[in-house]
C-alpha cells in the first residue's frame, strides 16, 4: 500500500486472540511487519500493544492465531528460541554484570567464541556511543546510558525483529526526543525489523515507517505516519493522534484538524471553496510555539484551531471572546467511516 | 529539631538500654579470665588459665564436635530445602499462596518447647531412637525458616524482567537458574545459611526433646550450671557461643542489607 515494490514479511499475526480470565486483552489480530521496516504499536494504555508484544517475544501463548517469524510458524515456540529480541520498559539490566557482559549475554549462551563476542560487544557499545564504559555495572549508569545499553544488548544479537516495549518511556522529555532520532538512526544502520510500542503519538509519528493504532485489543487503523494523522480511519485514530474536531453536517460526520482551520480577520474574503462558519472564541491557549484558540461555533460544537506564533507577542489574548469565522476547505476534511 | 535536652536525654536513655541489654554479657566474658572460680565482684585477677583446661576437657570437646555437626547438619538441610521451598512459593500464583507461606515460617514463631515435644514424640512413634540425626532433625524445622525467609525476600526484590530477558537473549531454564537467578540470591542464600547456622548453634529446648545421651555445647552449659560444676568454664564456653552466634548474625546483616540492596537497582 505504501510503496509499489512487494516486500517481504518479517513477521505474520493471523487472527491472534489472547484473553486473561473475562478480560480481552488482543481481540485476533491479523498483521504483516515487512522485514527492515520500522513499526509502531500505537496506544492507550490497556489497548493491548504490550500484549501482543508480549505474544511476540512468546512470553504468553495466545489462545488463539498464528504468528510467523520470516515464514516460519513460531506460535509454540518457547522465548529463548525465537530470533527475536526485547528491549523491556525498565531495562532489565543484569545487575550483576558488567554493561559488556550484559551485551554479551545473548552470545554467550548462543556459544558465539570469546574473541568474535568481543569485537561483537565492541562493536555494539561503539554504536551506543558507550565504548568507553564496557566495564560499568548498570547502577552506575544514568537513566539514558542503560536505555542504550538495553538497545545495545539486544541489537547485538542481530535478531530477525527487535521488539521494544515503550523504551523511551522513562527518559525526561529532552533525552527521549534525542534518542527518538538516534534510535532511528541506529534501526536504518543496522537495517533489523524493528516493532516498537508506545502510547506517545508524537513519538509514533516521528519514527515510523507505518504504525497500527490499536484500541480494546483490535486494531483500529494500519498506515504511514501521514496517512494515519492525515485521513485516521476511525474517531478513536483521530483523536488519540492530534487534537480532533468531529463535526456532523447534513448526515456526514468529518475530521478539520486544527491547523487546517483558518481564522478570517474581519471583512476578510474566504477563498473560493472554502466552507466559512460563525462562532465565538472561548478560549486562548498559549503553548509556546503555537496558540490554541478554542471557538465554540454557533451551530454548537466546539473546535480547535492553531495559530503558529509569527506576531507580535501578547496579541493573541485580544480575540479572547470575540466573534470569528472559521474557514477550511473541503480537501483538508475528512470523512470518518466508523460503520456508523 | 529538638532541643538540647532532649537530645541528651534521649542519648541518656538509648544507653541505659544498651546497659541493661549487655552488662550481663560482659559480665560472663569478664568472669572467663577471672583468676577466682568464686564469680565475685572485683575480679582478683586475669588469667587464661581456664581457656586452656576447657579446651582439655573432653567433655567440652565432644559437645563442640557434637554441635558443629548439627549446626552444619541443619544448614545443609535448610539451605536445600528452604530455597527450594521459596522458589516454589515465588512462583505461585494459587490463591492458597499466603497459607502455605505461613505454615513454613510457623515452626520458628512455635515455642520450642512445642515443637521439642512433638519432634519427640513422632520419633517414638515412629520407632526412631534419638541420635545426631534426630537432633540434626529437630534444627531443621526452624532453619529452615530463615533460609526460606531471606531467599523469598531476594527473590520478590528482583525484577520480574531479567528471568524474561534472559530467556530472550536464548537461555534456557537452566542457563537462565546459572547466571541469573542464583547470583542474584547467593547472598540471601548464604546470609539465611549464617543465620540457620546461628540459631542451631545455641539452641536449647528442641535440642533437650530431640538429642538421647549426648550433649551439645548449649546441652553441657545448661547441666554444669544445674550440678554448679566447672562454672569458670562454662563461661568461657559461654563466650565461645555468643563469639559464634554473633559473628554469622552481623555477616549475614551486611550481606543482606546495604551490600544486599546495592546490587539490585530501583526499577524507574
Amino acid at each position: 500500500m505504501t510503496e509499489a515494490e512487494p516486500k517481504k514479511a518479517a513477521l505474520k499475526l493471523q487472527g491472534v486472540r489472547k484473553n486473561y480470565g473475562q478480560v480481552v486483552a488482543v481481540a485476533g489480530i491479523d498483521l504483516v511487519v515487512n522485514e527492515g521496516e520500522f513499526f509502531t504499536l500505537l496506544g492507550p494504555s490497556g489497548s493491548g500493544k504490550t500484549t501482543l508484544l508480549r505474544l511476540i517475544a512468546g512470553f504468553e501463548r495466545p489462545d488463539a492465531g498464528r504468528i510467523e517469524l520470516g515464514g516460519r510458524d513460531i506460535t509454540s515456540v518457547p522465548p529463548h528460541l525465537r530470533d527475536t529480541n526485547t528491549v523491556f520498559q525498565d531495562y532489565a539490566l543484569f545487575p550483576h554484570m558488567s554493561v559488556a557482559e550484559n551485551i554479551g549475554y545473548g552470545l554467550k549462551v548462543k556459544g558465539v567464541p570469546r574473541s568474535a563476542r568481543q569485537k561483537r560487544v565492541e562493536r555494539a557499545l561503539a554504536m551506543v556511543r558507550l565504548t568507553a564504559l564496557g566495564n560499568r555495572r548498570p547502577n552506575q549508569l544514568s537513566g539514558g546510558q542503560r536505555q542504550r545499553v538495553a538497545l545495545a544488548r539486544a541489537v547485538v544479537n542481530e535478531p530477525e525483529v527487535l521488539l521494544l516495549d515503550e523504551p523511551l518511556g522513562a527518559l525526561d522529555l529532552k533525552l527521549r526526543q534525542e534518542m527518538q532520532i538516534e534510535l532511528k538512526q541506529i534501526q536504518q544502520e543496522v537495517g533489523i525489523t524493528f516493532v516498537y510500542v508506545t502510547h506517545d503519538q508524537e513519538e509514533a509519528l516521528t519514527m515510523s515507517d507505518r504504525m497500527a493504532v490499536m484500541a480494546n485489543g483490535q486494531i483500529e487503523q494500519v498506515g504511514s505516519p501521514v496517512e494515519v494523522y492525515e485521513r485516521p480511519a476511525t474517531e478513536f485514530v483521530a483523536g488519540f493522534i492530534g487534537i480532533s474536531n468531529v463535526l456532523l453536517r447534513d448526515g456526514v460526520r468529518f475530521v478539520v484538524r486544527p491547523e487546517k482551520i483558518r481564522m478570517l480577520a474581519e471583512g476578510e474574503v474566504p477563498e473560493p471553496g472554502m466552507t466559512v462558519e460563525p462562532g465565538q472564541v472561548e478560549d486562548v491557549v498559549y503553548v509556546g510555539m503555537t496558540t490554541r484558540y478554542i471557538v465554540r461555533l454557533d451551530r454548537g460544537e466546539q473546535l480547535v484551531a492553531v495559530r503558529q506564533n509569527m506576531d507580535a507577542v501578547g496579541d493573541a489574548h485580544k480575540f479572547q471572546g470575540r466573534p470569528v469565522r472559521l474557514a477550511w476547505t473541503a480537501n483538508h476534511t475528512f470523512v470518518l467511516d466508523d460503520g456508523r | 529539631m529538638e532541643g538540647l535536652w532532649t537530645r541528651i536525654a534521649l542519648r541518656l536513655w538509648v544507653a541505659l538500654i544498651l546497659l541493661f541489654l549487655f552488662t550481663p554479657i560482659a559480665l560472663i566474658f569478664v568472669y572467663a579470665f577471672n583468676t577466682s572460680n568464686i564469680q565475685s565482684w572485683p575480679i582478683p585477677g586475669f588469667t587464661l588459665k581456664w581457656f586452656t583446661s576447657t579446651w582439655n576437657d573432653p567433655d567440652v570437646r565432644r559437645s563442640l564436635a557434637l554441635s558443629l555437626q548439627v549446626g552444619l547438619g541443619a544448614t545443609a538441610l535448610a539451605l536445600v530445602l528452604g530455597s527450594c521451598a521459596a522458589f516454589a512459593i515465588h512462583r505461585m500464583t494459587w490463591f492458597g499462596r499466603e497459607f502455605v507461606s505461613l505454615m513454613f515460617v510457623l515452626p520458628l514463631a512455635l515455642p520450642g518447647i512445642v515443637t521439642g515435644i512433638a519432634l519427640n514424640a513422632a520419633f517414638s512413634f515412629g520407632g526412631i531412637s534419638l541420635s545426631t540425626l534426630t537432633i540434626v532433625v529437630g534444627h531443621t524445622t526452624f532453619c529452615i525458616v530463615v533460609v526460606y525467609n531471606n531467599v523469598l525476600a531476594r527473590l520478590r526484590r528482583t525484577q520480574g524482567s531479567l528471568i524474561e530477558a534472559a530467556m530472550d537473549l536464548g537461555a534456557n531454564g537452566f542457563q537462565v537458574l546459572r547466571d541469573i537467578t542464583l547470583p542474584l540470591i547467593s547472598t540471601a542464600v548464604v546470609a539465611g545459611a549464617m543465620l540457620a547456622f546461628a540459631l542451631s548453634f545455641d539452641e536449647v529446648i528442641v535440642t533437650t526433646f530431640t538429642a538421647g545421651a549426648q550433649n551439645t555445647l548449649p546441652l553441657w552449659i545448661f547441666g554444669a550450671i544445674r550440678l554448679g560444676q566447672r562454672l569458670p568454664e562454662v563461661n568461657v564456653v559461654v563466650s565461645f557461643v555468643i563469639l559464634v552466634t554473633i559473628i554469622p548474625v552481623v555477616i549475614a546483616a551486611r550481606l543482606t542489607g546495604g551490600g544486599g540492596t546495592a546490587r539490585v537497582p530501583a526499577a524507574r
